[in-house]
């Protein structure tokens, strides 16, 4: 009966046992490659999980730091998985989302996921644009669209004129962030508020995004260890479950540039969301507590409609009142997300969903036990549902 | 050859003497920018089914043929969005901060949408249009410029300046 035998599935197989972050800062002075030894040690203590069990590794790219040197570094075993996903910022759940799927098939039983990045005091990347050129960049970078910022603002402006979306709905995605960071002693913002009078007065960046609209440029690494839900019953604290994972990239997707697709304003979220519903058994009013991709305030509004929180266009309005605040309709980016703790291509957001439903949020969401992970919008993305 | 100049590129071939930075062509690119040097606005399309496709690739995705040919097209369009970087940007577009980016939607073709710039003459500045005058849906034509390297890239106008 084998071959009647139903699809391995991933719902609720594998849980999230451990977590690990080094200090986010401007400037480290450590190494990426100490960076993420450090992180990924602190997430295998915190799991109580010898760093001799680790036999998967997954990573996504702009990643520096490569799984032959981190394994050798912390005394890994023999490694039976590992991968590489793409697309950077669009590949931070999916590092999840794959081990996940190994360790479900058998491929491996202790998994290790990790970002570790010095953005905050190394080079930013538009800066090394040229050698792109030869690629798509040649219909875009020579007119002058050179960074993330401009790219995204060509799309928040198109939003803007299509749906009646203010700054003011911008401003409500840096505020809630910014005052969940407020909150949490380890986010580089944790003692500077934000006033609508700051964000509205500061300097422009790439119009209709200023300064607030943009994520923080980071030093830090983050890590987290995946095992068997049933191996994760055993561990230091509460499992975390992996609910349902999805990837997404759209037909005719074009990565930052999605404005040779048909619908532009639909993004690759509408494409991992599909997915990521269609295995989970619950929908998107059942979320508690959401950990949304933020480099740029715009890709929020975007994403609420994306996996669903409300109907295309509404995104902006779904903003308003407090909505995104502790108390509100979906508490967002609780520990302050890439606009407010740390830009770290997003791992932050996965490390906090783990902690909201483990109950031990800096700003904690009374009760959570579900939880929206994604990744970067705009370019190909994916995405976690976590339960505990 | 192609191995010296893929290297020349890849290390900087794509900046011009101005400091901008000049395209650099693909293959399936090539005959977009030698059709601008004729002062031809050309989108590569599917020579079986006839759909229009942009960025230029090898095979269609609608019929999946290899075969395609570049249509001629009126070098109309209409502002369906548009930014104004402020820096930090690489030197030379620092220098000419706040500029426009402009995504025009061909009328041609509406769902392929061309990055460019909004300028008052072909050759003119890339601030060169007052960001007060830009607006999404205003029409606008195709202009032709030179860069420094030779190479001729699409600019666009304002149908009524």
């Amino acid at each position: 009966m084998g071959a009647a035998r139903a699809t391995a599935t991933l719902k609720d197989a594998t849980a999230i046992a451990g977590i690990g972050q080094t200090p986010f800062a401007k400037r480290l002075p450590e190494s990426e490659k100490t960076l993420a030894c450090r992180a990924i040690l602190a997430a295998l203590d915190d799991a109580g999980i010898a760093p001799s069990e680790v036999d998967a590794f997954a990573s996504y790219t702009m990643e520096e730091t490569d799984e032959v040197e981190i394994a050798k570094a912390i005394g890994a075993g023999d490694v039976t998985f590992f991968g590489k996903v793409g697309y950077g910022g669009g590949g931070s759940c999916a590092t999840v989302a794959h081990l996940a799927a190994a360790i479900a098939t058998g491929q491996a039983s202790v998994g290790v996921a990790w970002r570790s990045r010095k953005r905050g005091s190394g080079p930013r990347p538009w800066t090394n644009t040229r050698v792109q050129l030869p690629t798509p960049a040649q219909w875009t970078r020579p007119y002058g669209l050179l960074r993330p910022a401009d790219e995204i603002g060509l799309l928040a402006r198109r939003y803007m004129h299509e749906y009646g979306a203010t700054r003011d709905h911008f401003f409500n995605v840096a505020l809630a962030c910014r005052n969940r960071a407020n909150q949490n002693p380890a986010a580089m913002m944790y003692d500077r508020p934000l006033t609508r009078e700051m964000y509205m007065t500061a300097r422009w960046i790439s119009e209709p995004l200023c300064l607030f609209d943009n994520c923080l440029e980071t030093d830090g690494a983050l890590a987290c260890v995946l095992v068997s839900a049933e191996r994760a019953r055993d561990c230091r604290h509460r499992p975390v479950y992996v609910h349902s994972a999805a990837q997404g990239l759209p037909a005719q997707h074009h990565g930052m540039v999605n404005y040779w697709n048909d619908d532009p304003l639909t993004g690759p979220s509408w494409t991992a969301a599909r997915r990521l519903w269609k295995t989970a058994d619950f929908g998107p009013q059942d979320v508690d507590v959401a950990q949304i991709y933020d480099a740029f305030t715009p890709l929020i509004p975007l994403s609420l409609e994306g996996y669903g929180f409300c109907a295309r266009g509404e995104g902006a309005a779904f903003t308003e009142g407090g909505a995104l605040e502790i108390g509100g309709r979906l508490p967002l980016n609780t520990g302050g997300g890439g606009l407010s703790e740390a830009y770290v291509h997003g791992f932050n957001l996965i490390t906090e969903g783990v902690r909201q439903l483990r109950g031990t949020g800096t700003a904690q969401v009374p009760g959570a036990t579900t939880c929206l992970v994604t990744a970067g919008e705009g370019v190909p993305t994916s995405a976690l549902l976590l339960r505990s | 050859m192609t191995q010296t100049e893929t290297t020349t590129a890849a290390s900087g071939g794509g900046e011009r003497a101005d400091g901008l930075l000049a395209p650099v062509p693909d293959d399936d690119g090539a005959p977009f920018f030698a059709y601008a040097a004729r002062g031809e606005l050309r989108v590569q399309c599917c020579a079986g089914c006839g759909e229009p496709r942009f960025p230029p690739r090898p095979c269609c995705p609608h019929c999946q043929s290899f075969e395609s040919l570049w249509k001629k097209l009126s070098g109309r369009g209409r502002i369906w969005s548009y930014v104004l970087p402020h820096p930090p940007l690489l030197p030379a577009y620092a220098a000419q901060a706040p500029y426009n980016v402009v995504l025009v939607e061909l009328a041609d073709a509406p769902r392929i949408r061309l990055v460019g710039n909004l300028v008052a003459a072909a050759d003119a500045a890339l601030n060169s249009v007052p960001p007060e005058r830009i607006r999404i849906g205003a029409p606008v034509k195709a202009a032709f410029h030179e860069t420094d390297g030779g190479l001729t890239v699409v600019r666009w106008l304002l149908e009524r300046p």
